[in-house]
């Protein structure tokens, strides 16, 4: 038992927050009281059965879990090969995976007594998310979201207006989710007493990357149990999406000790992942570095200066990955790939077309994966997929790249 | 004995206060604040911290953010610095050099070739914001044992539980931030400073510097009263980005400066 304990992939992180190298509190001095006394309230709300009582109540009455297993006939026929299921976190409140790490960060704010929440959010997915967890408790929301996404993704902004939060556009830096993460850390620095920084992703100082892993864990556990009633045994592969990497690790976590199980992140290849940085892949493009309190993988110049990667989808756009990601990439426990905008947008269409799903940007690029190797692997081999989000957000986006006047369709 | 020690023990015998300037590496340009910084003594600055730009500047508000962006425009670098640093001491072999920004562009280098390439260039200190005591054992055990001090910031949220930690491997001097915030915000008043000061001193015999929010001789002098000396960045920073000519803004350094040293 010891011994098995010993060879888990599940026990990180150290208490320096590390999984291996990667991760640890790199933050200025007066976030770190608050850090350390996040830690100690997660620590004991942890073990706390009331806390999950209480998550697991909202996670079935408001949320809408479990999400479905759902198996993608048409799908799998269209590709020939292995079979394919999806995890619908997409039908999820709030149409993705972003709700479950919300609702647990904020019944924590409220146990620690914290009236105004602050997020940061890129595709406007965690900013919805939070500023409905907002609504639904009486708490002031301030999301900061980068000018450029604010623009290219204006049903959210709208969404989280209606839903009472203040949307503040980010214009310092290059004004993208890596800047609405600076001016939420500037936010949280200035406003100690009362605010709670809820982070979207499995990155940030520790214990943001080991919480909100546990908090989106729900996903890998619901998916395991599903698959042992659906087919009485463990997928073969499982697949998602990673921009910061909270759906994937969510996936990933619970399947870690699985050693039959092949686990693959899908990251952001944008125009692809070439010297001019035109993407957003952190382990296949990036080295180690050291961004917003936590040593991980980044998009960076010779000099240490961080880089702006691009890609279609908003929710990728970010130069970093949560740390357990580029330690399990560093131990070779999961692959990482990645997908162009262009494979991400096939994916996309073909999801429409043969499930009746519109899938968000962002699965679209684990999808783009799912369609390169499921025709070459045998028909009984099982892929479980991340269906993180649903695309309703992206048709704009959609219709500019395949050439389509949405003003045109509404004559 | 870092230059920094020097420096204080100096002061201290003629009875006066630390004025401590900051500006931006590259910013600017690379020729301009290079003016400006060979000025700084004879404005009065005692000691210099000289800002490395960094893309992600989290703890700095909108002047030093743009002071840096001006400078990663520029094309100013780690090295640029150190050799902006280096320049300086072929006309300045007294006046103490901290370098002051994060930790990337640092880790990025590396280690022990920057602490070797630093110390070279003539600096004697480091601040680098997102190493508080936690991450001790990545740069500032290493940066002691090669001889350059590491500068702590004690905050009004490091309560008296968690000032030991934070005073240990502290040296030069420890750098109060007298308010919760980013740089250039809101100003400090020295009704407030003055208890926080002798909380921490009850604790160290290093020397407390007080900076955020101050922009006038004014602040700089009822600072310095309650502390050990004061620091002004921003308001500096404000200047050179607003365009006003080097002597311009020397003179303004000198009226902080003269400031300080009056308390």
């Amino acid at each position: 038992m010891a011994d098995d304990l010993f060879n888990s992939f599940m026990n990180g992180p150290d208490e320096k927050g590390r999984f291996g190298d990667f991760g640890g509190r790199f933050v200025s001095e007066t976030l770190m009281p608050l850090i350390l006394e996040l830690e100690a309230q997660y620590e004991h709300a942890k073990t706390d059965q009331s806390f999950w009582d209480e998550m697991e109540f909202l996670w079935k009455h408001y949320v809408g879990r479990p999400s479905p297993l759902y198996f993608a006939e048409r799908l799998t026929e269209e590709l020939g090969g292995a079979k394919i299921y999806l995890k619908r976190d997409e039908l999820n409140h709030t149409g993705a995976h972003k709700i479950n790490n919300v609702l647990g960060q904020i019944i924590l704010a409220r146990r620690m007594g914290k009236t105004r929440i602050i997020a940061e959010t890129g595709a406007g997915q965690h900013g919805v998310a939070t500023a409905t967890v907002c609504a639904k408790f009486g708490l002031k929301c301030i999301v900061y979201m980068g000018a450029h996404d604010v623009e290219r993704q204006a049903p959210n902004v709208f969404r989280m207006k209606l839903l009472g939060a203040e949307v503040v556009p980010v214009t310092s830096g290059r004004g993208t989710l890596k800047d609405a993460m600076n001016d939420a850390l500037r936010d949280w620095v200035t406003n100690v007493r009362d605010t709670f920084y809820c982070i979207g992703t499995v990155a940030g100082p520790h214990p943001y990357p080991a919480m909100v892993r546990d908090f989106q864990a729900i996903i890998g556990k619901e998916a395991k149990e599903q698959m042992m009633e659906a087919e009485g045994r463990l997928p073969d592969t499982i697949i998602a999406a990673i921009g910061g990497g909270s759906n994937a690790m969510g996936l990933f976590y619970p399947f870690l000790d699985d050693k039959s199980v092949r686990i693959i992140g899908v990251e952001a290849g944008g125009k692809g992942v070439n010297e001019k940085m035109e993407h957003c892949a952190s382990l296949t493009g990036g080295r180690p570095g050291v961004l917003h309190g936590n040593r991980t993988y980044l998009l960076q110049d010779e000099d240490g200066q961080i880089l702006e990667g691009h890609s279609i989808s908003a929710g990728l756009d970010y130069p970093g990955i949560g740390p357990e990601h580029s330690w399990l990439h560093d131990i070779g426990r999961a692959e990482y790939v990645s997908i162009t905008d262009t494979e991400a947008l096939e994916a996309f269409q073909l999801l429409c077309q043969t499930e009746g799903i519109i899938p968000a940007l962002e699965p679209s690029h684990a999808m783009g994966h799912v369609m390169k190797i499921a025709g070459d692997l045998p028909k009984d081999h099982i892929i479980c997929m991340n269906l993180c989000g649903r695309g309703d957000k992206d048709i704009f986006t959609v219709a500019k790249a395949l050439g389509t006047d949405m003003a045109g369709l509404s004559d | 004995m870092t230059r920094i020690d020097d420096k204080f023990a100096a002061l201290r015998a003629e009875g006066k206060k630390a004025f401590v300037a900051y500006l931006m590496a590259g910013d600017p340009d690379a020729a301009t604040s290079m003016e400006v910084m060979k000025g700084l003594p004879d404005a009065g600055v005692d000691i210099i911290e000289l800002g490395v730009p960094f893309t992600d500047p989290m703890a700095d508000g909108p002047t030093i953010q743009l002071a840096g962006q001006r400078a990663l425009e520029g094309g100013m670098t780690l090295q640029k610095t150190l050799d902006m640093a280096a320049e300086f001491r072929k006309g300045d072999d007294t006046t103490p050099i901290v370098l002051m920004g994060y930790y990337n562009p640092i880790y990025n280098r590396g280690v022990a070739r920057f602490l070797d390439d630093a110390k070279a260039a003539g600096v004697d200190g480091l601040i680098v914001v997102d190493l508080p005591p936690e991450e001790d054992d990545e740069l500032c055990i290493p940066a002691q044992k090669a001889g350059l001090n590491f500068i702590r910031l004690a905050t009004p949220t490091t309560d008296d539980k968690r000032l030991p930690k934070v005073l240990t491997n502290t040296s030069g001097f420890v750098y109060y931030v007298s308010i919760t915030g980013i740089t250039g915000s809101a100003e400090a008043e020295a009704a407030d400073v003055g208890p926080e000061v002798a909380r921490i001193k009850a604790q160290t015999d290093l020397p407390i510097i007080v900076g955020f929010g101050i922009k006038t001789p004014e602040r700089s002098e009822a600072i310095a009263k309650v502390a050990d000396g004061s620091v002004v960045g921003s308001a500096i920073v404000d200047l050179i980005g607003k365009g006003k000519p080097v002597a311009e803004v020397l003179d303004f350094v000198k009226g902080l400066a003269d400031g300080a040293h009056r308390a």
